[in-house]
């Protein structure tokens, strides 16, 4: 399989101007208000010191934490199934649903769905599937995938949404108003909330101790999917395990203030039972995760809530769109977790940043999100995964300033060549970097010229 | 081997050397500011209405002050009588034409504006989602400071579903224009109403 090449995806990206300043602008926007609720708080520090604590702990502990979680949800009267992988996890799914002869589900938005791949598997075998976040239901109706974790139609605006709504659900075509907008997508999703055979959720949290998980959102469509139908399937990340309450304030205070910079999401639900006359089921699933856990640099990754803050504060990804790293999990923390699913198809991602660390400063959960992606660029090394220009060029540029003369050398060359060479002589397919920027005025003068002839002597 | 079992080893075999146990988490008590008014300000920074206090003309009067057009109002707290009944056993797809759902919750938090809910509460979980507009009745000395006091309580380990609402259904998914009614009700008020207020003000329906 080809690498995902993620510079070419982003120059087409770059080209509708309109929608990179608006994407850029949306993103730097949440990260701002990010900062107020997290200086609102004076123990913000402590809370993800905690929660890192918390989570690295419970890591290290997982398989038993998984055990009494599977127990008391249980004793809970919930049904548990454990999948391996993502095939393993689609089958199970549509195993339950085929057993409730359910044709339609209403379902919440699950990144783990995303990654199985889920939707296309059971539309195959006739079971209707409907996305109930807006986002998540734009970005269904146009036959893509969400670009963002938490905002899945960020890269679209108004004019897009309401081509797609004219196109699917029959909205006016050309009305742009975002109210109208998300009305007809209300009205459209309103009669499948009602007669839905099935609801699914996924999770963000799971609590060992009582066996119930749960889930934030704004919009509630989570409570309508799994309150209103006979059948409710969570599907759950086996990483999202914490053990107790106590815990749970920890993550919640910090969630939404890191991913939207709201105090909480307007509904923070917490499953433990079936409600009397209905059926709960909880898949875990694996696919991939206790491989990632023995990975010694990487396992940190599993921390994760994603609350989406690294990603609005990446300059690459608000330059460059979700889409663009042709991966379920995209910016900061895709870079580090898509290598782990296929080193190869994703070997270009770890090059996706500029290494500024601001992923690691806004992190809640304190994933030392650039040291890993740095790390993932050793790995790339290290089994041969680089481009021939990359590894040439980092070929070069490890002589060069390995050697004090050749570095002198290539310093005064660089600096002459920049000054007399004509344009296209810097700016062409050698030097990608010039292709968005200008080449730098080089000095008058380097420093150790200066000091050579200013301080040498005394 | 069951893939139960599969990923149980697996993940035995790869899980990290203990990392130190897991950290005490303190209650960060806030100072003394009311908590009447930390919760008024958080539930109208999402989108939520305060109403402070019953008039002479009740619970039933401020209901019908706040919707006057509305048909077809369900109550789950004996407090108000409402236009519909409903008890554990009433379908949920049956509360799809209520305009007012009105409810009392079990506390509510200052930090967040939250209010607690649960299936007692609720009687049938949809009531919160399905109606148009929701009520909720909170008694003022049932606010704790924040979230880490209320996961302390221990109700969040009986109850089948609890629900922590704060603000009214929401969404910014186009271009981040915030507009409230995504696919739950579309507007929240919080009334300040004390548990056993004097039931002459709850006027009976004529």
């Amino acid at each position: 399989m080809k690498p995902i090449d993620h510079a070419e995806a982003s120059s087409h990206f770059i080209e509708a101007k309109a929608h990179l300043e608006f994407h850029d602008r949306r993103l730097w926007d949440l990260r701002m208000k990010r900062d107020r609720q997290a200086h609102s708080i004076p123990e913000w520090e402590e809370l993800r010191n905690l929660a890192s604590a918390i989570k690295e702990h419970t890591l290290s502990h997982l398989a038993d934490y998984l055990e009494e979680f599977e127990a008391k949800a249980k004793s809970n009267g919930a049904q548990v199934r454990w999948a391996r992988d993502a095939s393993e996890h689609n089958q199970i799914v549509h195993d339950i649903l085929s057993a409730h002869g359910a044709k339609t589900l209403v379902k919440s938005k699950s990144m783990l769905t995303e990654e199985c791949d889920m939707r296309p598997f059971l539309e195959t075998r006739g079971v209707k599937v409907i996305e109930t976040d807006l986002g998540e239901r734009i970005q269904q109706l146009d036959d893509e995938p969400p670009s963002h974790i938490v905002v899945p139609a960020v890269h679209k605006l108004r004019g897009d949404v309401s081509d797609v709504f004219a196109r699917t659900i029959g909205s006016e075509p050309g009305n742009n108003d975002p109210r109208y907008l998300a009305e007809a997508m209300r009205r459209d999703t309103r009669p499948y909330f009602l007669g839905a055979e099935a609801g699914m959720t996924g999770a963000n949290f799971a609590i060992a101790e009582t066996g119930s998980f749960v889930v934030c959102t704004n919009e509630g469509n989570a409570d309508l999917s799994a309150n209103v139908p006979k059948l409710h399937i969570a599907c759950i990340g086996i990483e999202k395990i914490i053990p107790k309450f106590e815990h749970l304030a920890v993550f919640i205070r910090m969630l939404s203030r890191s991913a939207l910079g709201s105090p909480i999401t307007q509904y923070t639900s917490h499953f433990r039972a079936p409600r009397s006359g209905t059926e709960l089921h909880i898949v875990l699933v694996d696919n991939g995760r206790s491989q990632r856990l023995g990975m010694k640099d990487f396992w940190y990754s599993l921390k994760c809530i994603r609350c989406g803050a690294c990603m609005n504060t990446c300059p690459v990804y608000r330059r460059s769109g979700g889409l663009s790293y042709g991966a379920t999990y995209s910016g900061p923390i895709g870079i580090i977790i898509d290598p782990a699913f296929d080193i190869r198809k994703y070997s270009n991602l770890p090059y996706a940043s500029t290494l500024n660390g601001s992923c690691t400063n806004v992190c809640p959960v304190k994933i030392n999100i650039h040291d890993q992606i740095y790390k993932w660029r050793q790995v790339m090394a290290e089994r041969n995964q680089l481009p021939l220009v990359k590894k040439e060029a980092i070929r070069i540029i490890g002589k060069v300033l390995s050697d004090p003369r050749l570095y002198r050398a290539a310093i005064s060359a660089t600096g002459l060549a920049i000054e007399r060479l004509p344009r296209f002589a810097i700016y062409n397919w050698l030097n990608p970097w010039g292709r968005q920027r200008e080449v730098p005025e080089p000095p008058k003068q380097s420093f150790r010229s200066w000091y050579l002839k200013n301080r040498r002597r005394q | 081997m069951s893939s139960r079992d599969a990923i149980l080893a697996a993940v035995r075999a790869n899980q990290p050397a203990p990392a130190p146990p897991i950290p005490a988490i303190p209650l960060f008590e806030r100072t003394s500011r009311s908590l009447i008014e930390e919760f008024q300000e958080a539930l109208v920074s999402m989108g939520g209405k305060f109403a402070p206090t019953l008039d002479a003309s009740g619970l039933d009067g401020l209901v019908r002050s706040l919707f006057p057009d509305a048909a077809v109002i369900c109550s789950a707290t004996p407090e108000l009588r409402g236009t519909r009944t409903l008890d554990h056993s009433t379908d949920p797809a049956a509360l799809a034409d209520v305009d007012v759902g009105v409810v009392r919750a079990a506390f509510g938090v200052a930090e967040t504006g939250s209010v607690w809910l649960s299936e007692e509460e609720l009687q049938v979980n949809a009531l919160a989602y399905l109606a148009q507009h929701f009520v909720v009745l909170l008694d003022p000395t049932r606010i704790v400071g924040n979230l880490h006091h209320a996961y302390r309580d221990a109700r969040f380990k009986t109850a089948r579903y609890a629900v922590l609402v704060t603000g009214p259904s929401a969404t910014a998914d186009i271009e981040g224009v915030l507009i409230h009614g995504a696919q739950g009700v579309r507007s929240l008020t919080v009334a300040m109403i004390p548990l056993g207020h004097t039931p002459e003000a709850n006027s009976p329906r004529p």
